[in-house]
């Protein structure tokens, strides 16, 4: 029969803790936020979604990366197991995507879950590449007599949250061009 | 494949019952059905349940723990907003193969007040969430995108789709079951706040409680239970094929039309056959579009058919005479078999003051987000 485990805890021989004195040592900033990491000195950035690719060269642009069927030529955002058109299971080739589309619908949202801003333009962007992403339109007051169908627009990037590592969280969205 | 009919139906108001547990409401609409066709538990020979949100919770045996503990097969469905019509099929498919003779399909769903249709922020660390930030695709999102590309193709306005929310209250006044009953004006729709846009407040179904249920048997047999036996002319369901933007803008067009071709070959009707139609108004956006998808008029006429009122009771072809998910609501699983309950109600003529006249043949319609289309065609005979 062993000894119990929790002993071990509270032996005597254990380092004093410091005295508490209400929170203030924890952080350096003398406030404890769950949404914020201690200071990290090397941030890292991540893409909110595996298909927007981030370069570590600063003059390479984030971009979208596609996949495109061999077969039939379907092309899918992100990365493929099989062509769900022709059912193809050849490897496919990755397309880059342009960073400039046309818009084809929108609605703009009103109400949504707790957090999220609103109003805001929800939108399907038609890209050259014959694939569409769905995202927001920033740049534009969020009134349907502001988004033309068809109209030009371009992709941006920007960081958009921290998480809990402390990694930036880097989102697109696209403007009228 | 044999004949099938229904002989029973059954349903609760829809609303809120927020001190009932689901198999009791289940259990409720499962008795009515069962009282309707004149038999019970022990007649019954298979049961399919659809709920969604506890569609891990085996709420079909709690439904029989709840009515009759008989032994018999429970098949528990889900299938998004097509859970109900889905438990429906699968109710019919087991008489129609011959495998059984009586069967049941309960549609139940308790949502308490879940707003957005059930969806919400992915739960956890907002970082990882894509709503809000890369567009949205939660349902009035989805649903506004459907009707705006209606209105880029062929110049539908806002006013055209607030027109359904308009009809659809109007119906409801006179169905007893619908878990509103007020009128609302034009401008009260057009006024009320934006969910999405084109979506108003009045143009987005309300969540709920409620269900439903349906007794069927081989059609041989009907008549010893009913002088008003209903034949299932078809019972369809198709999935969303390959389209250009599907995966990224939910098509709720391609898989309706493919169910309707199917059905109308099945039952071999055309849509001008069809008395009366109950079909899948989530949003009001909806109602147009499938006013095309299933054929009762041609491409980009929808909005003179709702500007023309001809699809009002008393009109060329009446839609949603219930009062549609806008007002009578659309707890989900519930909501594919209350469709059939109404239609059935129609072809036997007892619809009370929303009656359609002369009712023969109806189509009862319903699309889950992911997707599923079902269609059933049910005809008096």
């Amino acid at each position: 029969m062993g000894r119990c485990p929790r002993r071990s805890i509270i032996q005597k021989d254990r380092p004093a803790l410091p005295a508490y004195d209400g929170h203030k040592q924890l952080t350096p900033k003398g406030g404890y936020h769950l949404a914020e990491a201690p200071a990290v000195e090397q941030k890292t950035q991540r893409p909110i979604v595996p298909f927007l690719r981030l370069s570590d060269d600063p003059a390479q642009k984030p971009y979208l990366v596609g996949s495109r069927c061999a077969g039939c030529g379907a092309t899918y955002l992100g990365t493929r197991m099989a062509c769900s058109r022709c059912f193809s299971t050849e490897p496919m080739g990755e397309v880059k995507l342009s960073d400039k589309g046309e818009l084809h619908v929108f609605s703009i949202v009103h109400q949504s879950a707790p957090g999220i801003p609103t109003p805001y333009v929800a939108a399907i962007v038609d890209l050259p590449e014959g694939v569409s992403v769905r995202c927001n339109i920033n740049g534009v007051e969020p009134d349907p007599k502001n988004l033309k169908f068809g109209m030009p627009v371009q992709m941006v990037t920007e960081t958009v949250s921290t998480d809990r590592e402390g990694n930036e969280v880097v989102a697109f969205s696209f403007r009228p061009a | 494949m044999r004949d099938v009919a229904v002989i029973g139906v059954g349903m609760i108001k829809f609303g809120r019952y927020p001190e009932k547990t689901v198999p009791e409401l289940a259990g409720q609409a499962a008795l009515l059905a069962l009282k309707d066709a004149g038999v019970d538990m022990k007649d019954i020979e298979l049961m399919a349940s659809g709920n969604l949100y506890q569609s891990n919770a085996m709420v079909g045996q709690r439904i029989l723990q709840t009515i009759g503990q008989t032994g018999i097969p429970v098949i528990n469905v889900a299938n998004a907003c097509a859970t109900g019509s889905t438990a429906f099929r699968e109710a019919y498919f087991a008489v129609a193969s011959g495998a059984y003779d009586m069967t049941m399909a309960v549609g139940s769903e308790q949502m308490g007040k879940m707003g957005l249709l059930g969806g919400g922020a992915a739960g956890g660390d907002r970082a990882y969430s894509t709503e809000g930030v890369l567009g949205s695709g939660l349902m009035p999102a989805v649903f506004g995108m459907a009707g705006v590309e209606h209105m880029r193709k062929y110049g539908t306005t806002q006013e055209q789709f607030a027109k359904v929310s308009v009809k659809n209250h109007k119906h409801s006044m006179h169905n007893p079951y619908s878990q509103y009953q007020t009128e609302v004006g034009l401008e009260d729709v057009l006024n009320a706040r934006v969910v999405s846009w084109p979506n108003t407040l009045y143009m987005c179904c309300p969540t709920g409680d409620g269900a439903a249920a349906a007794v069927l048997c081989s059609m041989d047999k009907a008549r010893q239970y009913t002088t008003k036996p209903i034949r299932v002319a078809a019972s369809v369901l198709t999935s969303d094929p390959w389209t250009q933007r599907d995966l990224i803008m939910p098509d709720i067009n391609t898989l309706t039309r493919n169910a309707a071709k199917e059905a109308y070959e099945k039952a071999g009707i055309g849509p001008e056959d069809l008395s009366l139609i109950e079909l899948h108004d989530c949003f009001a956006t909806a109602e147009l579009l499938h006013y095309e998808n299933l054929g009762i008029c041609g491409e980009g006429e929808a909005g003179r058919m709702i500007d023309e009122g001809a699809t009002a009771v008393g009109g060329k072809i009446p839609v949603n005479a219930s009062g549609g998910l806008l007002s009578k609501g659309h707890p989900l699983g519930a909501t594919g078999v209350a469709n059939v309950c109404e239609v059935v109600w129609h072809l036997r003529g007892d619809a009370g003051n929303r009656q359609v006249e002369g009712a023969k043949v109806g189509m009862a319609h319903v699309i889950g987000l992911g997707s599923a289309c079902t269609l059933q065609i049910l005809e008096k005979v």
